[in-house]
């Protein structure tokens, strides 16, 4: 085969430097104390202080951001990606069922309807969105917090073309045995996209757990900030302090990455396969 | 679906050959060939998701185009019709001009440096042997960090008291004053941004990469000798598919997704940093309270983002070679 040169592992480490260095300097500041950073500088050697600062960061209230303890943040964040993952699962696993599977009026128009949605993200109608959520009075609501992120059909699409790829035969033989549509969904399609499932899971708990605008605005009552929106409230307080709290925004910062990242590396075959082969 | 990941049939079943297929409305045709024929179960089960469509992205959106030919009083008590005043005042503001070319340009960069390295770490990982599975791990993690985490640790490494890229600054000489200075700012929010983006990146391309059969890569090893003749004749008109598909994701990251970025790194003061349309819009809306205006720019922003999907699919993809 190909020979190897030191430059290619050269390219990598330093590739891979470059990407990792950051986050292990974060990791690494966030055990130090405040003044310290302030003086020094970033570390990249773990420091005695870490205990301190993370128990302060999960348990105080009002360290930085008032009423709200990390704890509270994390637990917040854990139920935005779980309840986005399983709201999405849910939702278009049945919409690309029904795409997919049936013959109906209107197909191709409700086909265009939802996946239109795909073409503008929620960035561009921030404003209304907004309104309409104020209107429905849904701000500081979970509901509020995830439904509304389930309008894009990327879902959907990852289902549709699943579904597609099953085999004819199945549905043929589930009707022979007399199945109907509901049965057959539930004892024959559900059973089928588990590994399917579990790859769109891993990508919609990261996303959901990484969504910093919509919470933004959607919450100004601290009980339902999630961690990003702690990064936010901890910038905020900065402005008028001395030394800034440096290792407790990074605690915060490591709080925030550890369970997608974790996620990440564990389930990296299956994550990976349900990156690249749902998006193609 | 045939072995060979390299027939047409293959090729046709990207991403990008489906949304033609939808461009072109070639999904009258039935998906599978046995379906069920009920009237009311497929509604059923379209039920929520098209509830959460209507109420979540149809209002919203309706919204926007109606409350853009308005002005709105500040304090709610009611709005003028104004025609296209909102449209012509924002497409006619320096500012908003200088942050349109200021997007632009950012696209551009954060786009070819996030694609141009982790095309390089993807052909390399792919070569290596050794340790391939570590350095595959390590070039992911990052992907799953979120922009604001990734904003958070760049403002740290650019702060100005203790930040080591002001320090390396420091001595060729340059004082860098990230937040104060324009183009001090845009290189932190270039370099945030394409660090975030790399992972990604390397991931697609390391899989399109591993697709390409042995035997194919054997024949081009006896074929041609130098690895940058292979690279350019064999590896990058098979990477092409992949590569477009993700030009147009990288476009909408830069666009949409370096909010947070720029959140953290400019923290609400616009004064003299750089920014994106879609952080404009926030500005405009929520801190300038000038509903009106954000419409319009939102629904510029709508058309500008459909028009590069359609001139995306239309032309753009007539250039790949599907090998």
């Amino acid at each position: 085969m190909q020979k190897i040169k030191p430059l290619d592992h050269l390219i990598l480490i330093l590739g891979a430097l470059f990407l990792c260095v950051p986050v292990v300097m974060a990791l690494m500041s966030s055990t130090h104390a405040a003044i310290d950073i302030h003086s020094n500088g970033l570390y990249i050697t773990p420091g005695s202080h870490g205990a301190e600062t993370y128990t302060k960061v999960l348990t105080s209230r009002g360290g930085f951001t008032g009423d709200v303890t990390g704890l509270l943040m994390l637990t917040n964040s854990m139920i935005m990606g779980l309840g986005f993952a399983v709201g999405k699962i849910v939702l278009s696993m049945m919409a690309a069922y029904a795409l997919v599977y049936f013959r109906f009026r209107f197909a191709t128009l409700i086909f265009w309807a939802i996946f239109a949605t795909l073409l503008l993200p929620l960035e561009v109608r921030i404003m209304p969105s907004y309104q309409v959520m104020s209107e429905l009075h849904l701000l500081n609501t979970y509901t509020g917090l995830i439904v509304p992120l389930l309008a894009s059909a990327t879902g959907t699409f990852f289902f549709r073309q699943f579904f597609r790829s099953v085999p004819d035969e199945l549905l043929e033989a589930a009707r022979i045995d007399g199945a109907g549509p509901v049965k057959f969904f539930i004892d024959v399609l559900v059973p089928l996209s588990r590994t399917m499932m579990s790859a769109i899971f891993i990508i919609m708990f990261i996303y959901g757990w990484n969504q910093y605008l919509w919470p933004l605005l959607m919450t100004t009552d601290e009980s339902f900030f999630t961690l990003m929106r702690g990064i936010k409230s901890i910038l905020q307080v900065w402005v008028g302090s001395q030394i800034p709290d440096y290792n407790e925004a990074f605690a915060l910062a490591v709080l925030a990455m550890v369970p997608p990242v974790a996620v990440v590396v564990i389930f990296q075959r299956m994550f990976i396969k349900g990156l690249t082969e749902s998006d193609k | 679906m045939t072995d060979t990941p390299l027939s047409l049939a293959e090729a046709d079943s990207t991403l990008f050959a489906r949304l033609r297929r939808w461009w072109s409305g070639e999904t009258a045709t039935p998906v599978k060939r046995v379906q069920f024929d009920r009237p009311l179960t497929p509604w059923m089960f379209l039920l929520p998701q098209l509830a959460v469509v209507a109420i979540f992205f149809y209002w919203p959106s309706v919204q926007a185009v109606t409350s853009s030919f308005y002005l709105e009083d500040p304090f709610g008590f009611g709005a003028t019709f104004v025609g296209l005043d909102n449209y012509t005042e924002a497409l006619t503001s320096r500012g908003y001009m200088s942050t349109a070319a200021f997007t632009a340009f950012f696209c551009v960069v954060v786009t070819a440096l996030s694609l141009g390295l982790g095309l390089l770490l993807a052909v390399k990982a792919d070569k290596v042997i050794r340790g391939a599975e570590t350095y595959k791990t390590l070039l992911i993690s990052v992907y799953a960090i979120a922009p604001p985490v990734a904003g958070l640790i760049g403002m740290m490494f650019f702060d100005m008291h203790m930040g080591p890229f002001t320090q390396i600054a420091a001595w060729f000489g340059h004082d860098l004053r990230v937040g104060i200075d324009y183009w001090d700012t845009a290189t932190a929010l270039i370099v945030i941004s394409v660090w975030k983006q790399i992972p990604y990146n390397f991931i697609f391309f390391l899989s399109g990469l591993q697709s390409v059969p042995v035997s194919v890569r054997e024949a081009a090893l006896i074929d041609a000798k130098s690895g940058w003749r292979r690279f350019c004749d064999i590896t990058l008109p098979l990477l092409a598919p992949t590569a477009f598909f993700l030009l147009v994701i990288n476009i909408t990251y830069t666009m949409f997704d370096t909010f947070p970025i720029i959140d953290v790194i400019v923290k609400d003061k616009p004064a003299n940093n750089p920014m994106t349309l879609v952080y404009k819009v926030y500005l405009d809306g929520f801190k300038g309270n000038d509903i009106g205006g954000s419409s319009a720019q939102s629904v510029i922003l709508m058309v500008v983002v459909a028009l590069l999907t359609v001139l995306q699919f239309r032309f753009l993809e007539r250039r790949v070679h599907y090998g």
